[in-house]
């Protein structure tokens, strides 16, 4: 099968149109182009076709058939089923740039009931915060995808590589699925290319990452972010002590696992809870800036603090270079999860019991053996602690560096990294040093965390980004600048399920 | 809501402007209220609100998230409408004509307060899409 990447192709960061004519690649041309397909891919898109450009000025390069394929994958493994709700603002909406109405307004005309809208008023001082249903963000995601006609943009491989082209604008490299395309390999030819990946992969504690590859056991040793449901069915038929290790999000959905189980199935479950970072009350260096925290956690409503998305910290983060944004990131970051007044109880009973331990530790190894035996580092000297599963809660991440299209953007792109060794951006989302003639390359998500804007990888944070590329598109003269009179309008329509509409003055082809 | 300094001030004045004054024209027809005693008043609130946006901003820094609750919004009318209530009671408040009864003052107040609240908490976003980006700011 002719098409394939030439050793020419492969050596040269800038390709002109007869290196890639000479290769057999099938050309195909597009404005612009989105790598990922996930929620990042999505909102962008959404806020380009309500500004008005047509979907045949738009290509999705996708491994995924929708775009919250992943999200929910990810959502259903680390204990968020469907019904559960997920962490995320109400006004935080990827199905509606505008984010009224709010997922509470909604879902209050949906069944009928104010109450809702009476916890959104009282969120955070009387009650917690408000956060809309798994299923609920699903089904609008859905609804959206269809109005916007975003199957129609879909195109699905696998993106290898993004090159400059010679002229301007960009070369995307996706290779099909086998025996759908003529060539092994396409070529899409954009003035625009925006990169929204999602997480390069997880990475594992190096103390599992060392047992799991030594005893090859994948089975008592798993990751949170990985399918791990038969630790909860074993433990539904025998008795076991399960270690939970880290102190964010994740290890609180887990806990509301295991301590939902024990009082719903009557279990013996027995917890031992280790904190590398153990916060034992509010924290933090002056009275303008200390977070709550106790029992091990910082609490916080969000991954960040609000005010990122919007408000006084995202205005100071854009501000901020070098070294004294690497300071501001450490300020405001560190693991932390919402306190949440289920989980408060469910962990008070716990403690009360004696069969929920929660403590700060270091775990030097971890030891096969009839059951796991870790060697933990803890202030009253090294222990040997016995469990039958450990969950690892930390939800690290792998290097940008280990995700191919990245680490070529980073070798031959010329994309370098930012303080937090993530990719560098503008305050556009265009990633700095890989501008190519009058085109340019965009990149949003987690990829870039570490910028001029924090929030990059949440629903808002996605919007925000999604805004800001779609303004930075309508100042080069390519997309129309969405202004108050077209955003009612298109407001509207998005209300009635409305297909969206190219715009009038969409005049480029 | 997540708002800046220059952006809370920036939202007061838009709202009362339109949102207020749209209240008015309704409401005054209905109350021993005159229109030029009734737009003072909302004048009033916008001016003397520039002090009260400084003394949130101030408290709003006691907050990590440095957000300020959807009800602190709401609430936040009491204080000032009693404060605004006491100068006109006071003649503190310059160009008004005759001061209005209290409870008419108090509804005029109380539906504008309300329907500037609620305006802030939702509609205002989808003509103005970057406004909650940039926390109130509209210029």
């Amino acid at each position: 099968m002719s098409g394939e990447l030439t050793s020419r192709l492969l050596e040269s960061p800038l390709w002109t149109d007869a290196m890639v004519h000479e290769s057999g690649i099938e050309v195909r041309d597009v404005p612009f182009v989105t790598v990922g397909g996930g929620i990042g891919s999505f909102v962008t898109v959404d806020y380009l076709r309500i500004a008005g450009v047509p979907t045949g000025q738009i290509a999705v390069l996708s491994n995924i058939d929708h775009p919250w394929q992943t999200y929910q994958y990810l959502t259903r493994v680390s204990q968020i089923p469907v019904p559960e709700r997920i962490r995320s603002d109400s006004s935080s909406r990827p199905d509606n740039i505008w984010g009224f109405p709010s997922y509470a307004l909604s879902e209050a005309w949906r069944e009928r009931s104010v109450r809702p809208l009476l916890h959104v008023l009282g969120e955070p001082i009387f009650a917690d915060y408000w956060t809309p249903r798994a299923g609920a963000v699903f089904a609008s995601l859905e609804r959206e995808s269809a109005r916007i006609a975003y199957p129609d943009m879909l195109v699905k491989g696998v993106v290898r590589m993004v090159r400059r082209r010679a002229g301007g604008g960009y070369f995307t490299i996706l290779t099909p699925p086998a025996g759908t395309t003529s060539t092994k390999r396409v070529a899409y030819r954009s003035r625009f290319v925006h990169i929204a990946v999602g997480y390069p992969g997880l990475k594992f504690l190096p103390d599992l990452q060392a047992f799991r590859e030594e005893h090859g056991d994948f089975h008592h040793v798993v990751n949170a972010y990985e399918p791990h449901e038969h630790v909860y069915e074993s433990l539904k038929t025998a008795p076991g002590t399960v270690m939970v290790r880290g102190g964010g999000i994740v290890a609180s959905r887990v806990l509301q696992r295991l301590m939902d189980d024990r009082e719903k199935f009557g279990l013996q479950t027995e917890i031992e809870h280790v904190f590398r970072t153990f916060v034992t009350g509010s924290h933090g260096p002056h009275r303008w800036s200390r977070r709550k925290g106790g029992h091990g956690f910082a609490y916080q409503g969000f991954n960040y603090p609000k005010s990122v998305w919007g408000g006084q910290l995202k205005a100071k983060m854009r501000k901020l270079d070098g070294e004294e944004r690497a300071a501001e990131y450490r300020r405001m970051g560190g693991t932390n999860t919402p306190k949440r007044r289920r989980w408060q109880q469910q962990m008070q009973a716990g403690r009360d019991g004696g069969w929920y331990r929660a403590y700060r530790g270091l775990v030097d190894e971890v030891q096969p053996g009839n059951r796991l035996t870790s060697i933990v580092q803890r202030d009253d000297g090294v222990q040997r602690i016995a469990s039958d599963f450990i969950i690892d809660c930390t939800g690290l991440e792998a290097d940008i560096a280990d995700h191919r299209l990245l680490s070529d953007l980073l070798t031959n792109g010329g994309a370098g990294r930012n303080p937090l060794g993530r990719l560098e951006v503008e305050r556009t989302f265009e990633v700095k040093g890989t501008a190519s003639g009058d085109g340019a390359l965009y990149a949003s998500g987690t990829a870039t965390l570490g910028g001029y804007f924090p929030g990059v990888d949440t629903f808002l944070g996605l919007q925000v980004a999604a805004q800001e590329i779609a303004d930075d598109l309508a100042r080069r003269g390519w997309a129309p600048r969405l202004g108050p009179l077209r955003s009612t309008a298109q407001w509207i329509r998005w209300s009635l399920n409305r297909p969206v509409e190219g715009s009038a003055s969409w005049s480029r082809s | 809501m997540v708002p800046i300094l220059i952006g809370r001030i920036q939202t007061r004045f838009f709202l009362i402007a339109l949102v207020g004054s749209l209240v008015t024209l309704v409401l005054v027809p209905l109350l021993p209220l005159s229109y030029r005693d009734a737009f003072v008043v909302l004048l009033a609130v916008a001016v003397i609100g520039i002090g009260w946006e400084l003394l949130y901003h101030l408290l709003m820094q006691f907050r990590w998230e440095k957000d300020w609750p959807t009800l602190f919004g709401l609430l936040t009318g009491v204080p000032e409408g009693l404060l605004l209530w006491f100068l006109l009671k006071a003649g503190a408040v310059p160009l008004i004509g005759a001061v209005p009864p209290g409870w008419a003052f108090a509804v005029h107040f109380g539906v504008v307060w309300v329907a500037v609240w609620l305006a802030a908490n939702g509609p205002m976003r989808v003509p103005f899409l970057r406004w909650r980006f940039r926390g109130g700011r509209l210029v």
